[in-house]
């Protein structure tokens, strides 16, 4: 999913192919990597990939903010193992 | 309105040569008539759009005996008043024109002069007797002036393609000036988009002899910060109310007719009702509608032209019209522009001409002048929340921003708390209320090029910041912010690429009742709670109007003027081939400016309609303009320049000296 997820930021948001210039734990928000009106694409993602829908209750930093609380919050969200990765 | 454009230094026996190549690419701005003068010290050209005076008013013009000569870019308003003070004084006119007013008043107060003119203005004043230019330029940048010096020699033009047609001047664009565009959405005058090539800034004058810069000066400022506390909201709408229509009548002085702007919304109303009512009559009105609905006002546009029983003229506006005019538009912008919306108002300037107009008067400046701008809410509510920074109930008021901006409205009270959270903790930072704009627009520098990136140095907010006047730091953040706004990007973008530019370009002038000095002056030192009474914006306006305008239109949510961005240069998946073309892997390598690969990550984005927000949309217009720029300007300008000479002066033959 690490992956996955790292992918749709940088074709989307970052716009490189330099994989290695994003640290898993660095806030999506704080880094400017997503905008103010970007959080509704990357939801918009997240239920076209993932298959579940997001509630708005769960829109908040500590689930979206990062590749890693992503990554946690999806695999919750799909009842699978949770793995933060560096 | 006209073009105007000189040279000055060294020898200029041959330089009337150069002048016709400058002039050449003003015809666009005069296409009326043209005239030269040239002196061996000096030499002034001029095309003219002819609206005063229509017979008399040819420039170059001089005084009686020929010592002071002008070559003039605007209106001034208050003419008529000023000849009479003038005549009493013993000075002889020979014309009707207002151009022949600003001679005789610099010939009895110098470069006092320009104090004492209501208008919008670009001019320069050659001054035999002192061998000395003078040029000057209206208070809140109108009209557009742009110098440089090369080899002994100082020239100046109302726009940059006729420095370059005419002196040997270095084409290249300044890395320094795409760091402040893609940062702060204009560059920081006197810089602009084109190394060596400078703007002189609003509300200044410059005298220049033997060629090099001698004196530049300042000569008035918006008195924000000089908040009257103890004036009702009666007052402030009754005051309001004359001076508006004071100004309102005399911008309505040519010897042309004149129509008006109506975008829907509460300013351009404002002015249409202020015309009908001074007038007697409603004037020619025109609009922009859009096909794409998400931009469209033209419901109120038709409700209000009704109400004042004009001739309403409007364009439908489709996303391959605004990709048809876009080049056009970059190349009268003379920079890269974030947002399409110029491209519509160059369209619609094309129908005010088309219909036989050549004046409009448009609202613009009324968001600055009485506290319009959403970002002028933000600033407010950032700065009440920052008061009691662990709130619960102060960062809900954030919901009340953008109601028009549907991706803004559908994210979380968490994200939208933790975007604008950022830099709360310095409320007494000057620039407060601009840093979560600036922030945004910052993103875009993402794909600049490695080179371009490493010229970038950090800093193009305390590059404005020097422009601040004294106390500023210590101004309400409704004031600071205002300002920020009034001195640039007003001048910088919208009177710029919204406004002169694109109306020059199919020779029509724009007036602005809102920017007259005496209602700018009075709305600055209005008190702060009548612009914005809680959240409602503008609210001293609102009380002004109320009874002149339709109810649907005095209390609808203000809806900025936006037009479609990347929508425009993908509908459909295809792309003109100018796009396809300059947005290419081989061109960006070309000019340099921009990480091809990051590009072409964004050009997909773009073509499968996935653009989001205002980072993607403003990303794919500032980079296609400033390769639009690039393309014109530098790599092709030889054979704009030798078309422009072949179809430029054919008016009728010139007074010439």
């Amino acid at each position: 999913m690490h992956d996955k997820i790292r992918e749709f930021i940088f074709e989307n948001f970052l716009f490189n192919a330099e994989g290695s210039a994003l640290d898993n734990d660095a806030s999506f928000l704080e880094t400017g990597i997503i905008d103010s009106t970007g959080m509704l694409e990357l939801v918009n993602w997240i239920q076209e990939t993932c298959g579940f829908e997001v509630d708005d209750t769960e829109l908040v930093p500590e689930n979206l903010d990062s590749v890693n609380r992503l990554a946690i919050y999806i695999a919750r969200k799909t009842q699978t193992e949770p793995q933060a990765s560096g | 309105m006209c073009g105007i454009a000189g040279i000055t230094g060294g020898n200029l026996a041959v330089g009337q040569e150069a002048l016709k190549s400058m002039l050449s690419m003003l015809r666009h701005r005069g296409p009326d008539d043209f005239g030269l003068y040239s002196d061996g010290r000096a030499a002034l050209g001029h095309t003219r759009l002819s609206i005063i005076d229509l017979e008399g008013g040819r420039q170059p013009m001089s005084n009686e005996d020929g010592s002071v000569w002008i070559s003039f870019n605007g209106e001034i308003f208050n003419y008529i008043e000023l000849k009479d003070e003038l005549a009493r004084k013993g000075h002889r006119f020979s014309t009707n024109s207002d151009t022949e007013v600003i001679i005789h008043l610099y010939e009895e107060l110098g470069d006092g002069c320009v104090t004492r003119l209501n208008g919008q203005f670009a001019f320069a004043i050659w001054d035999k007797n002192r061998s000395e230019l003078f040029i000057a330029r209206d208070r809140l940048g109108i009209r557009p002036l742009f110098y440089s010096s090369h080899a002994g020699r100082f020239y100046f033009a109302s726009e940059i393609k006729a420095l370059f047609a005419g002196g040997p001047l270095p084409r290249e664009i300044d890395p320094a000036a795409l760091n402040e565009i893609f940062t702060l959405w204009c560059s920081v005058p006197p810089r602009t988009a084109f190394k060596g090539i400078n703007e002189l800034p609003p509300a200044h004058w410059m005298k220049i002899k033997d060629g090099a810069i001698a004196s530049v000066e300042r000569y008035w400022d918006v008195p924000l910060g000089e908040e009257t506390r103890d004036m009702s909201i009666e007052e402030a709408a009754d005051g309001l109310f004359d001076i508006l229509s004071d100004s309102t009548r005399l911008q309505l002085r040519a010897d042309v007719p004149v129509g008006a702007y109506l975008s829907g919304g509460l300013d351009s109303s404002v002015t249409a009702a202020l015309i009908t009512k001074i007038s007697g009559a409603g004037p020619h009105t025109f609009s922009v509608a859009f096909e794409d609905r998400a931009y469209d006002e033209s419901g109120f546009q038709h409700e209000m032209a009704r109400h004042l029983g004009t001739e309403h003229h409007e364009i439908r506006c489709s996303y391959s019209d605004i990709s048809g005019v876009f080049p056009e538009v970059v190349w009268y912008a003379e920079k890269p522009v974030l947002r399409t919306a110029p491209a519509p108002l160059f369209i619609l300037s094309r129908l005010v001409r088309e219909t036989g107009l050549k004046v409009v008067l448009t609202g613009e400046g009324a968001d600055e002048a009485a506290g319009g701008y959403d970002i002028f809410k933000e600033a407010k509510i950032r700065e009440f929340w920052a008061r009691e920074p662990e709130s619960r109930l102060r960062p809900l008021l954030l919901k009340k921003l953008y109601p028009y901006l549907s991706a803004f409205q559908g994210q979380s009270d968490a994200y939208r708390e933790a975007f604008f959270n950022g830099g709360l903790s310095d409320v007494s930072d000057p620039l407060f209320s601009h840093r979560p704009r600036w922030q945004t627009t910052s993103r875009l520098k993402a794909f600049f090029s490695k080179d371009l990136l490493a010229e970038c140095t950090p800093g193009p907010e305390e590059r404005l910041k020097m422009l601040m006047p004294p106390g500023f730091g210590s101004w309400r953040a409704l004031a600071r912010a205002q300002y920020i706004e009034t001195a640039s990007l007003l001048p910088g973008y919208i009177l710029s690429s919204q406004g002169d530019r694109v109306l020059m370009g199919n020779s029509v002038e724009g007036r602005y009742p809102f920017l007259d000095h005496r209602v700018v002056e009075y709305c600055a030192r209005l008190p702060l709670r009548h612009k914005m009474r809680g959240l409602d914006e503008k609210h001293v306006l609102k009380r002004m109007a109320h009874g002149m305008l339709p109810a649907s239109i005095l209390k609808r949510t203000k809806q900025p003027y936006l037009a479609p961005d990347s929508k425009s240069f993908f509908a459909g998946g295809k792309s003109p081939d100018y796009v396809e073309e300059l947005l290419s892997e081989g061109s960006l390598k070309d000019s340099g400016y921009f990480d091809p690969v990051s590009v072409g990550l964004l050009v997909k984005k773009c073509r499968r309609g996935a653009a989001s927000g205002f980072r993607d949309n403003m990303a794919l217009v500032g980079i296609l303009s400033t390769q639009l720029l690039h393309e014109m300007f530098i790599a092709g300008f030889e054979n704009r320049a030798v078309a422009g000479r072949d179809a430029g002066l054919r008016a009728p033959a010139a007074a010439a000296s």
